[in-house]
């Protein structure tokens, strides 16, 4: 006899093992299992993977390398903002993303089904990339280059939402993008 | 070593027939005092929190919003439990090994060091120039003594887990028990080495960003600072699941004299806590650059879900001994009977099983989804976030300690509870509360609305957008849950504090522990088909159905977003 707070019988490590317990093992390991194999597998049936592609860097080469795609793709002036300029870079190419206190530039536009390379990282302090109606959420950090290669399968006008705490302008901080068919 | 045997003063205790320490006594009750004071100023904090993101309310400007968050997470995620958690390790190694507590000027250094601590903390963060969030990432910077109160806070809690380890020897060296340590003192062991990493994560991480807001040190790299914090924030849940654990196994012997079905099963499944539990602390990182898959997914899945193993095998062993004793006490009619006729409206146990079903249903089942390398992408940061911790720490183990502290007030303070059919509805009152706020959350992040955010409606902003009508309702929605779950957790407040100072005494002949069913001889005496347990195994069959169903709607859901490779 005992508690669960006295001192276990002497045998307790020989004791046999009850069939709920021994059935109830069986099921969730061989569950654990399967979710072990699925998330490796994945890695070849699903299409959302991140690439783990990454690089060192510093805020300044990553600010110029943004200037410079920037100057280099614009197309328009935002219509929503005209202080902004719109980039639509050639599919296939790099996109730079910049994220600092509080915004997330340049505005981009893609194109749907062709493949871009979109480099994230940040100017000052740890942000958010979150992607909507999407919902496609990726860290930024200054110093580290992130690379996920990106399909759009949708046309439309995405938000890029801050969703990493950065300081009272947070709420702020917003980008966007831009999916033409 | 030498260990002096003086006698130390203690009582029996009436209601149990505990031998209790005094000094271990004062300990305890000082260390759970102190919880549900900070419980009640996290509360405080968490109603301000959920009357600022219910958007048709939107009560603090952004400033204090993010102030109130800060404090919010800090109070109610670190500081209530790990005084909580003191209480705990304190009675079990004293009154449940029969021993006296080991360096009792030591545990008031804990008591000190961690109030001093929790109090620079909190005077850092209404100074106004610390609101950076628990997780303070860097390069953003609190004010230095934002950082010194953790530490102090910290090594008090290190301090704790040696007294608890000193009275362990203490309790070995004069055989103050027979044979292998209970289960409830095995749990809580298992906790505090759980603990030790955990302190040693945060003083690696903490003291050079101490240095660091001093001007000491140049600079801390933010995915070094990440990768180690979570090291420390991730595993000090790891802390609490493994308390509150330990607590179920507990409140099953107190309330219904249930001793686990198999010492050998649940002993092995707290040991994969200590091997593989940690390696969770990788679920913040799975959206970070530079980490490749193999180790994401290696430890995402703590080893191939190992320590997911051990919690569903504690999830069904728990209810499964409330089961077993209550069928050997004569319930053994049809697969339920058990359960129905359990206690209901008795705060201690209505606590303790509404924390087993939120932290398995919502808490448990939720972290293994969101917690898949891939599935992460499309939750990572969104206001799901807490919807589903919300489940673990608030569902789980804060009810779990709710439930645990209406158990010792009468045994500790010798008082009854006051308002004894409103703590009876309390734990319905949090728990209802909790559920609501977690589940509208997570649809509200489902549908990427971010979390630690003041405005969604982006107000004046020229690239701002509008969230679909559903997501505006849940955040609605869940923060009346919050609301409901804050008017519970004051009303334990309330209970607790009214019991201590104006409780009446607990009658003489009164007894508040329940004697193990006689064992008639033989397994299968009880239960149906050769199941001691078998309407428990029906309900982790629900619960694992639940589990793979949800699985692969989120699975569903990944498949249907922009292609990323």
């Amino acid at each position: 006899m005992g508690y669960s707070f006295t001192a276990p019988a002497k045998n307790w490590a020989t004791e046999p093992i009850e069939r709920t317990e021994i059935l109830w093992i069986t099921i969730a390991g061989l569950w654990c299992l399967f979710m072990f194999g699925w998330m490796i597998a994945w890695h070849w049936i699903g299409n959302q993977n991140m690439s783990n592609e990454a690089y060192k860097t510093s805020t300044e080469a990553y600010a110029k390398k943004t200037e410079d795609f920037t100057a280099k793709y614009t197309v328009r002036q935002d219509a929503s903002d005209p202080s902004l300029p719109v980039v639509a870079p050639p599919p296939g190419s790099d996109v730079y993303l910049a994220a600092s206190r509080w915004q997330w530039r340049p505005v981009v536009e893609l194109q749907k089904g062709k493949t871009y390379r979109i480099h994230i990282s940040s100017l000052d302090w740890a942000h958010g990339f979150s992607l909507q109606p999407e919902n496609i959420n990726f860290q930024a950090y200054p110093g580290y280059e992130q690379v996920v290669t990106m399909t759009p399968n949708k046309s439309g006008t995405f938000g890029i939402v801050c969703n990493e705490y950065c300081g009272i302008g947070h709420h702020a901080m917003l980008g966007r993008i831009y999916v033409k068919e | 070593m030498a260990i002096t045997t003086a006698q130390s003063p203690f009582r029996i205790d009436p209601l149990t027939g505990l031998r209790i320490d005094l000094t271990a006594q004062a300990l305890v009750k000082t260390n759970a005092v102190l919880a549900v004071v900070f419980l009640l100023v996290g509360g405080i904090a968490g109603l301000l929190v959920a009357l600022t993101r219910w958007p048709a309310v939107h009560l603090l400007p952004a400033d204090l919003f993010y102030m109130a968050l800060t404090a919010h997470g800090i109070v109610a995620l670190m500081v209530w439990i790990i005084f909580f958690e003191m209480a705990v390790l304190y009675f079990v190694a004293s009154t449940i090994l029969n021993c006296r507590l080991a360096a009792p000027k030591m545990a008031w250094t804990q008591v000190v060091l961690m109030t001093v601590g929790a109090a620079i903390t909190a005077v850092a963060i209404l100074q106004g120039d610390s609101s950076v969030m628990m997780t303070s990432y860097v390069p953003m910077n609190a004010a230095p003594h934002f950082y010194l109160g953790l530490i102090l806070f910290a090594v008090g809690a290190l301090i704790g887990c040696g007294v608890f380890w000193g009275t362990l020897v203490i309790a070995a060296e004069e055989k103050t028990y027979e044979g292998s340590l209970p289960l409830t003192v095995y749990g809580c062991m298992i906790a505090t080495v759980i603990a030790v990493f955990t302190i040693a994560s945060g003083a690696i991480i903490l003291i050079p960003t101490f240095l660091w807001s001093l001007g000491l040190i140049k600079t801390i790299d933010p995915m070094m600072y990440r990768v180690i914090w979570w090291a420390f924030g991730h595993s000090s849940q790891q802390i609490n699941v493994t308390a509150h654990i330990t607590i179920w196994y507990t409140v099953a012997g107190l309330a219904f004299g249930a001793k686990p079905m198999s010492e050998k099963v649940s002993r092995t499944a707290f040991l994969l806590y200590i091997l593989f539990l940690q390696l969770g602390s990788v679920h913040h990182l799975l959206s970070d650059p530079g980490l490749s898959s193999a180790w994401k997914i290696f430890n995402t899945s703590y080893m191939m879900y190992l320590a997911v193993l051990a919690s569903l095998i504690h999830g069904l062993t728990v209810p499964g001994s409330i089961e077993v004793a209550q069928r050997r006490s004569g319930l053994n009619n049809g697969l339920f009977e058990w359960l129905r006729k359990c206690p209901w409206g008795n705060p201690v146990f209505a606590c303790t099983i509404l924390s087993i079903i939120i932290f398995g249903f919502i808490g448990g089942i939720t972290g293994v989804v969101m917690s898949v390398e891939q599935v992460n992408m499309i939750i990572h940061n969104t206001i799901y976030v807490p919807g589903h911790f919300h489940g673990t720490v608030a569902g789980g183990t804060t009810l779990a300690f709710m439930g645990l502290t209406y158990y010792l007030i009468p045994v500790l303070f010798q008082r009854q509870l006051i308002m004894k059919p409103l703590a009876a509805l309390q734990p319905w009152l949090f728990g209802i509360g909790i559920s609501i706020f977690a589940v509208a959350l997570m649809g509200a992040g489902t549908l990427g609305v971010p979390r630690r955010h003041w405005d969604i409606t982006f107000a004046g902003q020229a690239l701002g957008f509008e969230w679909p009508g559903m997501a505006q309702m849940m955040m609605a929605i869940g923060e009346i849950g919050g609301v409901l779950s804050v008017v519970g957790g004051a009303l334990f407040c309330v209970i607790v504090v009214g019991s201590i100072l104006a409780g009446e005494p607990v009658p003489a002949n009164a007894k508040n522990i329940v004697a193990p069913p006689a064992d008639a001889g033989g397994h299968k005496e009880i239960g149906m088909g050769g199941f001691e347990a078998p309407g428990t195994f029906v309900l982790a069959l629900v619960l694992m159905a639940t589990l793979i169903l949800y699985y692969f709607v989120n699975f569903k859901y990944l498949s249907t977003i922009w292609t990323l490779t």
